[in-house]
This record gives C-alpha cells, structure tokens and sequence, in this order.
C-alpha cells in the first residue's frame, strides 16, 4: 500500500495537470466571487468562510474523474485488482493519495486566499482545521464516485451529478465550523459532526468503491 | 406460455420473470380500477364537499396532493433500496428492472410535492421556495434521483448498470438520511424553521382526515399501478433484446 500511495503521488506530481490544477482553480474561485457580489468587504467578510469551503469542494471535485481513469485505460487498475493486497486498500491508498495531493494543499492555502474575502480574525484557525477535518471525506467520497463511473466513456459530469448531493452533509457541517468560528460562536457539535462523518466514510466507504470497481472491472 | 405453471410455494417464485408477467397481468385491471374508484372519490370529495379552512381558505385543499406525492416521494427510494438489496443478495432480475422502473416515478413525485408546496406556500408564506429543512431535503432528495437515473442511462451493459445503480441506491441512502438530519441542524442557525414546518398531518381535523387517507390511498395505488406497467415493460425491453441477440447469432 506505500508502494502504490508513493506511485500514485510520483504520478500526481511529475504527470502535471492534476497537482496544480486543483490549487489554480480554487484562487480562480476566490478571484472571481467578490466580481459577482461586489467589493464591499463587510459582505464579503460574511460569506468568506462559506466561499472557501464551497471553492474548495468545486476544487475537489475537478480531480476526482483522474483519481481512477488513467490505471483504468492503461490497465493497472486490473493488475491492482490481482494484486496481493485487497482491493478496499487500494480504493483507500487512492483516496489518501487524491487527498495529500488535492485537500492538504487547498487546506494550506485556504488562510491566504481568506485574507483575499476579509475572512475575520478569528476564523483562520477555525478554517483551516475544519478543511483538514473535512477535506478526507471529500476525497473518499470522491472516491467512490469514481469508482462508479470508471468504465464510462465521458464519466466526468456523471460524476459531478453523483458525488455533489453525497457531498451535502461534510459541506453543511464544515462550512457552519467555518462560520461559527469567524463569528465567535462555539462550535463543538459541527465540528464532532464534522469529524464523525469523515471518520465513518474513511471506515466505510472504501468497501463500497472496491465493490463498484470489481464490478466495472468484470 | 404454453407450459402451465404450476402453483407456487413461496413469495420468491415470483422473481421469475414469466411468473411475475402472468401475476402482474392478471393485477393489472383490478389496480387500475381500484386506483381510479379511490382517486376519483378522494380528490372529488376533497375538493368539493370539504369545508374552506378558516384561516386557509380554499388552499388547504391542495394538501390532497400534496402529502401523498410526498409520502410516495420518499417510500419510493425506500423501495428501490430493498428492491436494490434484493438484487445484490437473490440476483432476482425483476427486481433490479423495478428498482430502475420506479426512478423516474419518485422523481416526478418529488416535483410534484415541490411543485404543489411553492403553489401553497405562495399565498401562505408569501414566498414560493424558503431554504426550509423540509423543503431543501426534497430538493437534494430530487437530486439523488437524477443521480441515479443518469447513471443507469449511462452504463452500457445492463447487469452491470444494474450492480453500480443498486450500490449507488445502498450508499445514497445513507447520505440522503444523513442530509436530512443535517439540515435541521443547518437551518437553526440561521431562522426559525418549526413555524414554516407545520407538521400538518398531525393537526388536520377530521372533516379533512378521511378524504385525505382516501387520496393516500389512491396515490399508493396509483404508483403500483405504474411500478407494474413500468417493469412490465422493462421485462419486454429485455426480452426483446435478448430475441434481438438471438437473431444475430444465428
């Protein structure tokens, strides 16, 4: 499973495109929403942390179709299927590498791009922990969706279809930490919520994607 | 059909599809007639020899189509889990071709629901959408269905549309409950919701109960009456391809 975890990140990395993409397209994000609600920064400062979570899942999402499409059409997803190691721990592997090379970075860079919304002060931390909280069910779920959609020809906005009403619950728990935190509310039961549902996809999840990828692979 | 069928012994036998052809055809008629008897009274009882509610007025009247699309909105997911589950552990084809029957009928049925509630909610809230728990849950309940439709007319194969369909069916469940409780949560944050989400069946008074019981019915009939003809026809598609597949063998 390191073996494939650091495969697939050599992959993610020296491949180009897929790394950078996701970082790029949530400063796009960021870039063009005080565009489309004006640049009053007392606005913008109100809905800083519900655009950060909401940029960085659209971000999440724009990588998900490559987490599984390139081993299937090359064929390494079969010789993965044959290998010694269970097919849920590769689904697992997958989405721990789709999360180091797409939720960690736009987790790090959420803060800076919340100076760019007038994020208050007190949400930085709040905001960064809850995308680091959140981003791994992002990514697993995310997994499973491609699991799903790894045989079709133009699975990409089939994707986006599946996953984004999967998404709900880790968005609305994530977001309200966010806003709780830049409002100096408290915030314990989002962020347990936040925490449970990662841990239960994590735990979970994979079982699923490896059922669905067994039967894309028959 | 030539062969006679002999009777069955348990609930299962009907999986095969020639059993469940036969059986369907021969509820076919006495659905649809009790369908339209329970519907005709119902909604005619309901529209015109009930009482316009005091504050209300004659908008309350919608209520008889507006639960019961709800209630069948929901019990149809439900249904298509467990026939998805059937699939997954009996292999049972009808049931995989029910589950992809019934979709398109819970999704309808959900715009229905949002459909006659923006219609009430006008001159009762004053607005035609608010971003309460209820209301958005039958949004994304919406979405699921459209999920799920897309992806059978995506995959090609049709056991395998069925396989990824029913794990999609077993996992969304999950998510759509989890949504649901996330958006009471939501939504307390933000204003009130218990005064927009009135639990109208709990304080509809009787002059209104059992017209409104009848149109459930009717509603539930209905949507039987539909899953048949629907898988019905699903069997036939089948049957014709695998003719089809024949043909070009030989």
């Amino acid at each position: 499973m390191i073996a494939l975890l650091k495969r697939d990140l050599a992959l993610a990395v020296r491949a180009g495109g897929g790394f950078g993409l996701a970082l790029a397209f949530f400063l796009i994000v960021v870039t063009l929403t005080p565009f489309a609600v004006g640049p009053n920064s007392a606005t913008l400062s109100v809905i800083a942390a519900g655009i950060l979570w909401l940029g960085a899942l659209l971000s999440c999402l724009l990588s998900l179709d490559r987490i599984l499409a390139l081993d299937f059409e090359d064929g390494s997803l079969e010789l993965l299927a044959t290998a010694p190691i269970p097919l849920e721990g590769v689904a697992a592997t997958k989405a721990v590498a789709h999360w180091l090379t797409t939720g960690l970075p736009l987790t790090l860079v959420a803060p800076a791009l919340g100076v760019l919304l007038n994020l208050p002060e007190g949400g930085y931390l709040w905001l960064t922990l809850s995308l680091a909280i959140g981003t791994p069910a992002l990514s697993v779920i995310g997994t499973f969706g491609a699991a799903l959609t790894v045989g079709l020809k133009r699975g990409g906005l089939l994707l986006s279809l599946i996953v984004l009403p999967l998404y709900v619950p880790t968005l609305i728990f994530g977001a309200e930490v966010a806003r709780r935190g830049a409002e100096g509310m408290s915030l314990d039961t989002p962020l347990a919520i936040l925490a449970g549902i990662t841990l239960a996809t994590i735990a979970l999840l994979p079982f699923a994607s490896a059922a669905a990828i067994r039967i894309n692979l028959r | 059909m030539s062969e006679r069928l002999t009777r069955p012994t348990s609930l299962w036998e009907y999986a095969n599809p020639r059993r469940f052809m036969a059986l369907s055809g021969f509820l076919l008629p006495w659905v649809a007639i009790g369908t339209a008897a329970t519907l005709l009274i119902g909604l005619v009882w309901g529209f015109f020899f009930t009482p316009d509610d005091y504050r209300q007025g004659s908008t309350v009247k919608i209520i008889y189509v507006h639960v019961p699309s709800a209630m069948i909105a929901i019990n149809c997911w439900l249904m298509m889990l467990i026939t998805s589950l059937v699939w997954l552990i009996r292999r049972h084809h009808v049931s995989a071709l029910a589950a992809k029957a019934a979709a398109p009928i819970g999704a309808t049925m959900t715009v229905i629901a949002l459909l006659t509630g923006a219609i009430w909610g006008q001159p009762m809230w004053g607005t035609w959408w608010a971003w309460d728990p209820r209301l958005t849950s039958f949004l994304i309940l919406f979405l699921f269905y459209l999920g799920y439709m897309a992806l059978w007319a995506a995959v090609e194969n049709p056991d395998t549309a069925a396989e990824l369909t029913s794990v999609l069916c077993i996992v969304g469940s999950v998510f759509a409950v989890l949504s649901r409780y996330a958006l009471v949560f939501w939504n307390q944050g933000l204003h009130q919701g218990a005064s927009l989400s009135l639990d109208k069946e709990e304080n509809v008074s009787d002059v209104f109960y059992w017209p409104l019981l009848l149109c459930i019915a009717g509603f539930v009939g209905f949507f039987i009456l539909l899953i048949l003809i629907r898988t019905r026809t699903e069997v036939r598609a089948r049957r014709l391809q695998a003719l089809i597949a024949r043909e070009r063998m030989a």
